[in-house]
């Protein structure tokens, strides 16, 4: 009687511990959850905190609009590296968008399982390739080229047009960055792209392939069509990595805080001006409050096209 | 058929053949790159790369062409990688398990959580950098090697999370439906079951938060600093592979600039190699999957 009560309470009481033990593993996993909130409500905060002495003495309008920096005269104008940053990132996914589109294209709908096999590894070792590495590539390869050939050949096709002169003697420039971001967004883009297209449905195609459309036709009127919701937001996706990808840009673009009139010219991105003056940045007064609102108008531009671009993205891939 | 639809149709098959051209052409124009960066790079850094180079710290005169190496940046790179994926993971694993033992693939918060850590990964490392140098100000520490290993933990985390996360969901629903019907805990069949299934997955996460966290020099470069030394302790300044490519390349004398590219070359190889093991652990252990 006593062994057989024995028998029946150790099993219930070793149930009651490992019941237990999941409800508390439960309660901490969801605080260690409420971390990653945390996180993006910490980087939010501290820097709108840093950014507030600025506020005293330079308006948002004059901000965003100034077109002079100088930080030891009080002059905080950040126009010149909102420019040098729209440049080198719409320049980029200029590049990017043909080269992705159609290599994604190809690759869900001709490509041979065997090429995406060959494929697949290639364009994750490209995306896992630092950014410095594509930043000497670019001083190795691309800066060169374009101040022996393309900037001189421009020129001298294009004689009227303002935006294909050359004043520059070097080659870094607005167009070697956006060659250099466009190399290092595509990889990402084709992949996302490639599960975007995937994702259309397969009885769509043969749909219109019954009706004797040819593939490409199919491709064109069906698929894309369908497609084109999740490619834009692929593609805010892309932006929003550009706008933020610092040194190889740095290493490539020539750091020049100018009003930027043609490709040719060097500018100045934002992430640049960041990572080039943290140095002195606190030996200056406001200074280090100018660059922080600069990463805060920065932050707030990346996380908005992410925010839209995730939801958009969830939506289509499920 | 009349000569009218005749002639759209070998319009309609000449646009496809130009459009498939323009295809192959982007996607073997991918391929090309890829092969230029790593032609380049072992042109430029193969004949520098030497045994002094990977196995001595700069010495005297270093950055005007003296004797010594990188050994400080590839240590650096080596402590600064693991702490912050170490870090990390203490600190992404138990989202991981929250995301995946309790909360059922289509809950709000599970999905407020994703896009959370969506948002994280694609927050610039430069900003992580200054949110690092803040923090690090804040704790009173200085550039050093701990101030990098937490600014590369907050930078490597969603992407830690996020990669095992899409591993463990690959994992079947009856496996999991299984374990709870023998009387397994939730904890118990993701501790287990789950995570023994998906091992080679969550190790494959890891080393990419690693290869990132190794390849990072936006948020380094605010936080750990650079020296000359060996690092010995986590109050002292580290340098790091990508610092060291950047720094040498900037300098005007053609013997460091080859130095630069010595150093791409060896922090391109230690990438390589993550991403093969990874790739073989993927396929060494895929047999043994249930599925």
């Amino acid at each position: 009687m006593n062994t057989a009560a024995g028998w029946a309470k150790r099993p219930e009481s070793r149930t009651g511990v490992r019941k237990q033990r999941n409800r508390i593993a439960r309660r901490l996993f969801s605080i260690s959850a409420g971390f990653i909130f945390l996180v993006l409500f910490a980087i939010v905060t501290m820097l709108v905190q840093r950014s507030l002495p600025l506020w005293q003495k330079v308006s948002l309008p004059d901000f965003l609009t100034g077109r002079v920096w100088k930080p030891d005269q009080g002059l905080f104008g950040l126009l010149p590296f909102i420019l040098g940053t729209f440049w080198t990132t719409g320049l980029g996914i200029a590049f990017a968008l043909p080269l992705s589109l159609f290599s994604a294209i190809y690759l869900a709908e001709y490509a041979r399982p065997l090429t995406r096999t060959v494929i697949k590894p290639v364009l994750d070792i490209l995306a896992g390739i630092p950014s410095v590495i594509y930043g000497m590539w670019g001083v190795l390869v691309v800066v060169p080229v374009v101040q022996t050939t393309v900037a001189p050949l421009f020129s001298r096709a294009f004689p009227g047009i303002g935006l294909f002169q050359s004043s520059n003697p070097t080659g870094f420039s607005i167009l070697s960055a956006g060659i250099v971001l466009a190399i290092m967004i595509a990889p990402i883009l084709i992949a996302i792209m490639y599960e975007i297209l995937l994702a259309v449905p397969v009885g769509l195609r043969e749909a219109s392939m019954a009706v004797g459309a040819s593939r490409w036709q199919t491709i064109r009127y069906v698929v894309l069509p369908k497609a084109t919701s999740g490619l834009i937001a692929t593609l805010i996706l892309g932006t929003s990595r550009a706008l933020g990808e610092t040194m190889a840009v740095l290493m490539v673009v020539g750091n020049v805080a100018a009003l930027p009139r043609s490709l040719f010219d060097p500018a100045y991105p934002i992430p640049a001006l960041i990572a080039n003056n943290y140095g002195e940045m606190m030996s200056i007064p406001l200074y280090d409050s100018a660059l922080m609102a600069a990463a805060l108008f920065l932050l707030l531009i990346v996380l908005s096209f992410n925010i839209l671009s995730s939801l958009a993205l969830r939506r289509m891939l499920q | 058929m009349n000569p009218q639809s005749r002639l759209r149709r070998r319009l309609g098959r000449i646009e496809e053949t130009a459009f498939l051209f323009l295809m192959r052409l982007a996607l073997i124009s991918v391929v090309m790159i890829l092969g230029w960066i790593l032609a380049t790079l072992l042109i430029k850094g193969m004949p520098v790369l030497s045994w002094e180079l990977i196995s001595q710290p700069p010495q005297g005169g270093y950055y005007l062409g003296g004797k010594g190496g990188i050994l400080n940046a590839i240590l650096g790179s080596l402590y600064l990688a693991a702490g912050g994926t170490l870090l990390a993971l203490i600190a992404g694993l138990p989202v991981v398990f929250y995301l995946t033992t309790y909360l059922h693939q289509k809950t709000r918060r599970a999905a407020l959580i994703r896009l959370a850590l969506d948002v994280l990964w694609g927050i610039p490392s430069i900003v992580y950098g200054v949110f690092g140098f803040l923090i690090m100000l804040s704790l009173g520490l200085r550039t050093s090697l701990l101030a990098g290993i937490i600014t590369l933990a907050f930078l490597e985390l969603p992407i830690l999370i996020r990669g095992m996360d899409e591993f463990i969901r690959t994992t079947p629903e009856e496996l999991v439906q299984s374990s709870l019907a023998v009387g397994a805990t939730p904890l118990e069949t993701t501790l287990k079951v789950i995570s023994r299934q998906t091992l080679p997955g969550l190790i494959t996460a890891v080393l990419l938060a690693f290869g990132r966290g190794i390849g990072d020099a936006a948020s380094v470069l605010f936080t750990a600093g650079y020296t000359d030394h060996l690092p010995t302790s986590l109050f002292e300044p580290a340098a790091s592979l990508p610092l060291a490519v950047f720094f040498q390349l900037g300098t005007p004398f053609p013997a460091v600039q080859q130095r630069a590219y010595a150093s791409a070359l060896v922090l391109t190889i230690i990438i390589l190699v993550l991403s093969f093991i990874s790739r073989w652990l993927i396929s060494r252990f895929n047999k043994y999957l249930v599925r």
